[in-house]
């Protein structure tokens, strides 16, 4: 348990010494928050919609969530050439210890950068139904980091170079965050996109998101946390079997 | 299991796709002899030590390593061992102390144990005073000397180290191999090196095996290779096992990303 706890507590640290790290990863969701926010917002409004900032919130929140735990892949691939991720595969300790200390240290730094960005919605304007269910949307959050955090592991344990995480930034965590409803409702769509949302397990936890503070959801909180239950145990197991496989 | 050989090599080959880094290869290590393995670069040192720490398995051959197999029980063999990697494995994010006590807790050395030979193992590297400073700020050598005295912090009945003096000045160097040698002669550790320096070689090692495309081409003590080779030197008999050709080695991936992190630290 102490090695779960000392490889959490490293990304912890890590991430907490990185200053520039967290402000440039705040970039991307404020443009989306406040470009978007602002300039989609009067359209959405006539559309019937109500506010798109309320709308918007809880998925930028989640994309934020998303790219940080995808990101700790990168810091994985980097560990894994010159760095520290040998020191810990010799170590006398089983490997399922090592990937989920990693892990949930992943989770952990996604979850925060999610909380300062709730905190950016709320400076923006965004204002939940209820405010005791902040929590209950922070346990959801929370799924979606541990959800992408273990699918970082499998991929980072599976990639050998950099630029592998190039395509799969390009052609998995875009999609992901582009297909997740994040920025658009869920009714209505094509067929072909209906599907395609539906497969997204971030759809589910932005939705779930929703559901929480805002008491709209598409597909009801309880399938929402069931989703991402069933597809965080997946990855879960996925990532450390891929983790228990690396041959460096 | 408290007898025999610590490490026994029967017939290993590693392959990667076409290419044989290691071919055929059986020899064993006694218990508490110091052993250097020399070999030009690509000559599959690396790749032996990766297969014996068990970081990659051999393609064919069998390995026991204190009679264990490291394919089938790899947890019981990692607890035996110590290893000071050719290429930088610490935490640059991390302090230098920070390092020590990660290294603790992996090999579950009691915190009160760790705190005390962290502070003595620092002290002996000369890097007590830098203990709170995060390793990214070290120098090439302060590095390479972390490595070392966190490869020692745990006292494992068997040390890998892979050329662990490259980059090290001469004091440092010294240092490295007494306190190396007063392990091996106090605590009876078994010492596995490479090291691209002979004379490091015949100073501590009491036998030596040269590898060279993969094969063991010689193993014996430095005298007996000096004797077979009839050369005056070390040196003189490592050039003529393994002639004077320099070695072409392909780049893989790990020395792209080598490449990249020299790029990013001289920033």
């Amino acid at each position: 348990m102490s090695v779960v706890y000392i490889l959490w507590l490293r990304e912890v640290k890590k991430y907490l010494r990185s200053r520039a790290q967290i402000i440039a990863s705040l970039g991307s969701p404020l443009m989306y928050l406040f470009v978007l926010g602002f300039s989609l917002g009067p359209v959405f409004q006539k559309a019937g919609e109500g506010s798109y900032l309320q709308f918007m919130a809880p998925g930028i929140m989640a994309m934020t969530v998303l790219f940080t735990a995808m990101f700790s892949g990168i810091a994985m691939l980097w560990d894994r050439q010159f760095g520290f991720l040998k020191e810990t595969l010799v170590a006398p300790v089983p490997r399922i210890w090592i990937m989920l200390g990693r892990t949930l240290g992943g989770a952990t730094v996604a979850s925060i950068q999610g909380t300062i960005i709730f905190i950016v919605t709320l400076v923006a304007g965004f204002r939940p139904q209820h405010w005791f269910m902040v929590p209950v949307a922070f346990l959801i959050i929370i799924m979606i980091a541990v959800v992408f955090a273990a699918l970082a592991t499998a991929i980072g344990s599976t990639l050998k170079e950099m630029q592998g995480f190039q395509m799969v930034m390009n052609f998995l965590v875009m999609p992901i965050f582009f297909l997740s409803g994040a920025l658009y409702p869920l009714n209505g769509l094509p067929a072909a996109l209906q599907v395609l949302t539906h497969a997204d397990p971030l759809t589910y936890g932005i939705d779930g998101v929703r559901g929480v503070l805002l008491g709209t959801s598409h597909f009801g909180v309880a399938l929402d946390v069931g989703v991402l239950a069933a597809v965080g145990a997946v990855f879960l197991v996925l990532g450390a079997w891929r983790f228990s496989k690396i041959d460096v | 299991m408290s007898d025999g050989p610590i490490i026994s090599l029967r017939n290993v080959t590693k392959k990667f796709g076409d290419v044989t880094a290691v071919n055929d290869v059986s020899f064993d290590v006694q218990r508490g002899e110091t052993f250097a393995f020399l070999g030009p670069n690509g000559a599959g040192k690396t790749t032996t030590i990766r297969m014996l720490t068990t970081l990659t398995r051999p393609t064919s051959g069998t390995i026991a390593m204190d009679g264990l197999d490291p394919v089938t029980h790899p947890t019981d063999v990692r607890r035996r061992f110590g290893v000071v990697f050719q290429d930088p494995s610490l935490d640059q994010e991390l302090t230098a102390w920070e390092n020590m006590e990660v290294h603790g807790v992996l090999y579950h050395v009691p915190r009160k144990e760790t705190r005390e030979r962290a502070t003595l193992l620092l002290e002996l590297f000369e890097l007590y005073d830098r203990k709170d400073a995060l390793v990214k700020t070290f120098s090439g050598g302060m590095r390479r000397r972390l490595e070392i005295a966190r490869g020692l912090l745990h006292t494992p009945t068997l040390l890998f180290l892979d050329e662990p003096t490259l980059g090290l000045d001469p004091q440092s160097r010294n240092q490295m191999w007494t306190h190396v040698k007063n392990l091996n002669k106090s605590e009876g550790v078994t010492v596995f090196l490479t090291t691209h320096y002979m004379d490091e070689a015949e100073r501590v090692a009491d036998r030596i095996a040269v590898i060279d495309h993969g094969r063991i081409v010689a193993i014996g003590s430095a005298a007996e290779l000096k004797a077979q080779t009839k050369t005056e030197s070390l040196e003189a008999a490592f050039l003529a096992l393994t002639g004077h050709a320099i070695r072409e080695e392909t780049a893989g991936a790990a020395d792209r990303m080598r490449q990249m992190a020299a790029m990013f630290r001289r920033r």
